[in-house]
């Protein structure tokens, strides 16, 4: 198959940018989204031009470094799929594909299609862990967990943190990436001493970086790993018994 | 040996309403808050105003009882004024938070997508609350106008209750202009009967399916409800 390519390119994380136009021939239906992208950027490079910049890692789903909008829709037209996982079959013949780095304010354009994700870095570093004895290893299953709890909790520990949620998000939030953190942890024994301390800080440090939620949904449905809207409404609950608590002092 | 962790100069903090309210969530929680306030009173008003099918006698009465509420153990009109003073906090509250909303959301994404967004899940009214607000909020001004102060009304001065909603209804630009503002509400309401459970961290799998539906039948009925009194009068069911 043949596909024209609408690229942004953008030379540094002030420069300005533009969309160039580019052909992708003899695609095959089987390679994958980046595979295309790879196979353009090898003719670029025998043409002496710059390559696109793309973010790509373990090229399996799980490592969440990829990402960008294609044509519209954060990791492109499939649900549930992050960008490696997008196979060309899911286009036709002809077809002109527009892509798009993350926009945000919280996701500064490094190059291309590349963005700084650091913002979610400092959240998590706000409250995305647990405290525990150091030493040797606990027995497993020490602390009992309802099955429920567990299941849900590893329904938000899914999130692979790509950053697709800020993506779709007509108001560039982060709350769907906040709350799958926060919540892996909060339903568990295990996050409990942290829990309300841990909804206040995480949810603080993610409003100096990205704006608010209007429970579009667009999140849920762009998330590679599907992550449910139902954990912005359990933080949002967690962040109110926080303050309602008062307990922290500094 | 023995280690010692300083003490705070201070341990004291903003109150915990001020502090909440700093937040976008807290935030939020206001527009959810104030938001069912507004829900209960679109109700009650569209309930009340079913009385115009009754008769002009007892359209005339409600309006009187509303002034009467809980009198003689209150002043006259004193639980009318209170309710009042109820919903205006609402409504500032209200706007206020969402216009300080709309600012960090404009801040969050300052560059917009050059490339046409392809939105999956996001409707129409979810996308459009800003505006059906503004809608909502230049009717309102211009409903109390004609029925509440009553200078924007048709019907001559010393008019009953029911006379002015006639006079009103009767003039077609009018009429349409309720049509128009209580279709902008119904969409607004659609979206926000749903979010506010969102916001409110209302959430249970057992029920959350639900929710979309509630809001559905809500705003079809208070709606419905709304758009039937000037069509009643137009097309002269009631006069």
């Amino acid at each position: 198959m043949n596909l024209t390519l609408r690229v942004w390119r953008q030379a540094g994380p002030d420069a300005p940018g533009r969309f160039e136009t580019y052909r992708a021939t003899d695609v095959s239906p089987d390679s994958s989204f980046l595979e295309m992208l790879d196979a353009v950027n090898e003719e670029l490079i025998g043409d002496n031009e710059e390559p696109i910049e793309f973010m790509h890692d373990c090229r399996e789903g799980i490592c969440g470094t990829c990402g960008m909008m294609i044509n519209g829709q954060a990791h492109g037209p499939r649900a549930e799929t992050a960008t490696c996982q997008l196979h060309m079959r899911s286009f036709s013949d002809g077809d002109e594909i527009v892509l798009e780095p993350w926009r945000a304010a919280g996701f500064p354009i490094v190059k291309d299609l590349v963005v700084d994700r650091a913002a979610f870095d400092r959240i998590i570093e706000a409250g995305g862990y647990i405290t525990v004895d150091t030493g040797s290893a606990p027995d497993a299953n020490l602390i009992p967990i309802e099955k429920d709890a567990a299941d849900l909790a590893m329904d938000a520990a899914a999130c692979i943190g790509c950053g697709a949620c800020v993506a779709a998000c007509p108001n560039g939030a982060a709350q769907l990436f906040t709350s799958a953190k926060m919540q892996q942890l909060n339903l568990l024994p295990q996050g409990q001493p942290e829990r309300y301390q841990r909804a206040e800080s995480m949810v603080e440090v993610m409003e100096e970086h990205f704006g608010s939620c209007t429970n579009m949904g667009e999140c849920e449905a762009a998330c590679p790993k599907g992550i449910s809207i139902d954990f912005i409404a359990m933080m949002n609950k967690d962040y109110r018994k926080a303050k309602f608590k008062n307990r922290r002092t500094a | 040996m023995a280690t010692s962790t300083s003490q705070p100069a201070s341990t004291k903090r903003t109150p915990f309403l001020v502090e909440l309210y700093r937040s976008a969530l807290g935030k939020k929680y206001v527009m959810a808050i104030t938001g069912i306030v507004g829900l209960g009173y679109v109700f009650a008003h569209m309930v009340g105003n079913l009385k115009l099918y009754q008769s002009p006698e007892d359209f005339n009465r409600y309006a009187e009882f509303l002034r009467e509420l809980l009198y003689p153990i209150a002043p006259q009109s004193a639980v009318l004024n209170i309710l009042r003073l109820v919903l205006i906090l609402a409504l500032v509250g209200h706007v206020v938070a969402a216009y300080q909303l709309t600012i960090m959301n404009r801040r969050a994404r300052p560059e917009s997508y050059r490339g046409k967004r392809d939105y999956v899940v996001a409707d129409f009214a979810a996308r459009t609350m800003r505006w059906t607000g503004v809608i909502v909020l230049l009717f309102l001004v211009y409903h109390l106008a004609d029925l509440t102060w009553g200078w924007a009304n048709p019907a001559a001065a010393g008019a009953t209750p029911y006379e002015k909603v006639i006079a009103s209804f009767s003039v077609p630009a009018v009429a349409a202009f309720y049509l128009v503002a209580n279709l902008a509400l119904g969409v607004h309401l659609y979206h926000g009967f749903w979010s506010l459970f969102q916001s409110m961290g209302w959430t249970n799998r057992r029920f959350n399916a639900w929710r979309r539906s509630l809001a559905i039948a809500f705003t079809v009925v208070v709606v419905g409800g709304n758009l039937s009194f000037p069509i009643a009068v137009q097309v002269g069911l009631i006069s």
